[in-house]
């Protein structure tokens, strides 16, 4: 396994030392001052940088690195979720309950690899026993609106979120000890597409995916990035149980839900009247603008490995 | 010579507030936005809506570290004062100065215990509405803010609009919940010539009312 992570940070090294030196070239061309787009491109790389250090850090703790570093994601997508959405002061123990208790509670569970509770621990429990709480507090102003937030926000950044780190669970024959790796392809695929889709639409981007959702989405910068990621995705079937042609089919479908999740991200954000989740990533915005993608395509990915690699 | 002598700050008063922010930050990822004035160490009043005991940490741990050593918070006595306990976390730890609403001597008058924390150079946190509010609006201003600004109009007096800090720490509750705060700081507030005590709040109340970042929301 210690070949491929070479190759890998290799790799992400030579990407990002490219992207840094052509944001510099194109800034030391560019009229001065610096279009808003220019410096907003050099501060997501500088932020690229960042991520890809820590996310290497985590990487070399294994399995305790990748559990407490989601745990943490978990915890600041939660916390920039529920700033966003409507509750009151009487949701103030769910409200403690979903960061106390429903993060490090699921992430024990992915740790100890407790599959069957796992997978119902929040769409059965919680769904069920925090409206009950809610209820039982008597509040019924704006019921429903705020125990629905209450949900969407703990499936999206808990639930969703810690489909990551249990992928290191799976039980993938021939693959045994190296499913760390099974991280590193979903992450790179997933934000590399991200990425692609930014530049394609940056540079054909024309016709508008869905005006009243996400201005900055292109039909051009979606086919571009599919088309891209997928052949990254056969590209880095060496790191992966699946053979080229398979690992580009899984790489489509994760990227085409981390597409659909940032979709849906941007429909909330509009409803809710703000253009980013937070600040915590300087030139990207929130921990839930950099994962949206991440946060939809984790668990389908999760369950294809599982269904179609695992005894 | 004034009976408040402020000092530096002690040891314990120093960890407390590097503690304290870092806590803050660690919670609520707390920034602030400097809408209308800039951070500067010049001797100011910073007067802010008042919700939860953490309005004044966070409010606190968005100025720099010079600054917040000789800015202190005015904390009712009624409260702070009760216990050896709360006036040891008020006075020894986070360094505010409590005044009485039931004073009975000149010396124990509310404003001249402020001002007299002004006459040291020292700059002041104050809560206008007089306790910490649990309805959806700004309560009316308490006369304090004019009796200073009477009394010292080089002192600039700053609205700091805290968010969402009744949704972290509400009152009566002890346990925070993880928010994102920001604290918007605005343009200095400044008594107009011959202007009159009530319009003077009112004025004031609403430059504190415009910083709401999200003034159409109910929560």
């Amino acid at each position: 396994m210690r070949h491929e992570i070479s190759i890998l940070i290799i790799g992400l090294f030579v990407v990002l030392s490219t992207a840094s030196v052509t944001a510099g070239i194109l800034s030391m061309r560019a009229p001065r001052p610096l279009s808003a787009t220019l410096v907003n491109l050099t501060q997501r790389i500088n932020a690229w940088w960042v991520m890809v250090a820590l996310m290497t850090v985590a990487f070399f703790f294994g399995r305790y690195g990748m559990t407490i570093l989601f745990a943490l994601i978990s915890f600041a997508a939660l916390r920039e979720f529920v700033t966003l959405t409507h509750s009151r002061r009487s949701d103030h123990w769910v409200l403690l309950g979903m960061f106390g208790i429903v993060i490090p509670f699921q992430y024990w569970l992915v740790w100890t690899a407790w599959y069957g509770l796992f997978v119902i621990f929040i769409p059965v429990y919680c769904f069920l026993l925090m409206p009950a709480i809610t209820a039982l507090h008597g509040d019924t102003e704006r019921f429903l609106e705020r125990v629905s937030a209450q949900q969407w926000a703990i499936m999206i950044s808990v639930y969703c979120v810690s489909h990551v780190p249990a992928l290191l669970t799976l039980n993938v024959p021939g693959f045994e000890g190296r499913n760390l790796l099974l991280i590193a392809f979903l992450i790179i695929v997933v934000q590399g597409s991200d990425v692609l889709q930014y530049i394609f639409g940056k540079l054909f981007g024309k016709h508008r995916f869905s005006p009243n959702v996400s201005p900055s989405k292109t039909w051009e910068g979606l086919i571009g990035g599919l088309v891209a990621s997928s052949l990254l995705g056969a590209l880095l079937s060496f790191i992966t149980p699946f053979s080229p042609l398979q690992a580009s089919a899984v790489a489509f479908v994760a990227c085409t839900m981390g597409f659909l999740g940032g979709l849906v991200a941007s429909a909330i954000k509009r409803d809710q009247g703000v253009k980013d989740w937070g600040h915590l990533i300087e030139g990207h915005g929130g921990m839930l603008d950099r994962t949206d993608s991440l946060v939809f395509a984790a668990p389908i990915f999760f369950h294809i490995v599982r269904y179609f690699w695992t005894v | 010579m004034s009976k408040l002598a402020l000092r530096t700050y002690t040891l314990l008063q120093t960890v407390t507030s590097v503690g304290l922010s870092a806590m803050a930050w660690a919670v609520t990822g707390v920034r602030p936005i400097w809408n209308g004035s800039q951070p500067s160490d010049r001797q100011r009043i910073y007067f802010a809506n008042h919700t939860s005991h953490g309005d004044f940490i966070l409010l606190s741990a968005c100025l720099s570290e010079t600054e917040r050593a000789k800015t202190h918070a005015i904390a009712a006595a009624e409260y702070w004062g009760k216990s050896r306990l709360r006036r040891f976390i008020a006075q020894d730890m986070l360094s505010s100065v409590l005044i009485s609403r039931q004073w009975t001597s000149e010396a124990e008058h509310p404003i001249s215990i402020m001002l007299s924390v002004l006459e040291q150079g020292h700059s002041l946190i104050i809560f206008p509405e007089g306790t910490r509010n649990t309805s959806d609006e700004l309560l009316p201003f308490r006369s304090g803010l004019y009796n200073l600004s009477m009394a010292r109009p080089d002192v600039e007096l700053i609205p700091c609009w805290i968010e969402n800090m009744s949704r972290v720490l509400p009152k009566g509750q002890f346990l925070p919940v993880p928010l994102l705060c920001r604290v918007v700081f605005g343009a200095p507030v400044a008594l107009a010539p011959g202007e009159e005590r009530r319009a003077f709040l009112q004025r004031a109340r609403e430059a504190l009312l415009a910083l709401d970042p999200r003034p159409d929301r109910d929560d």
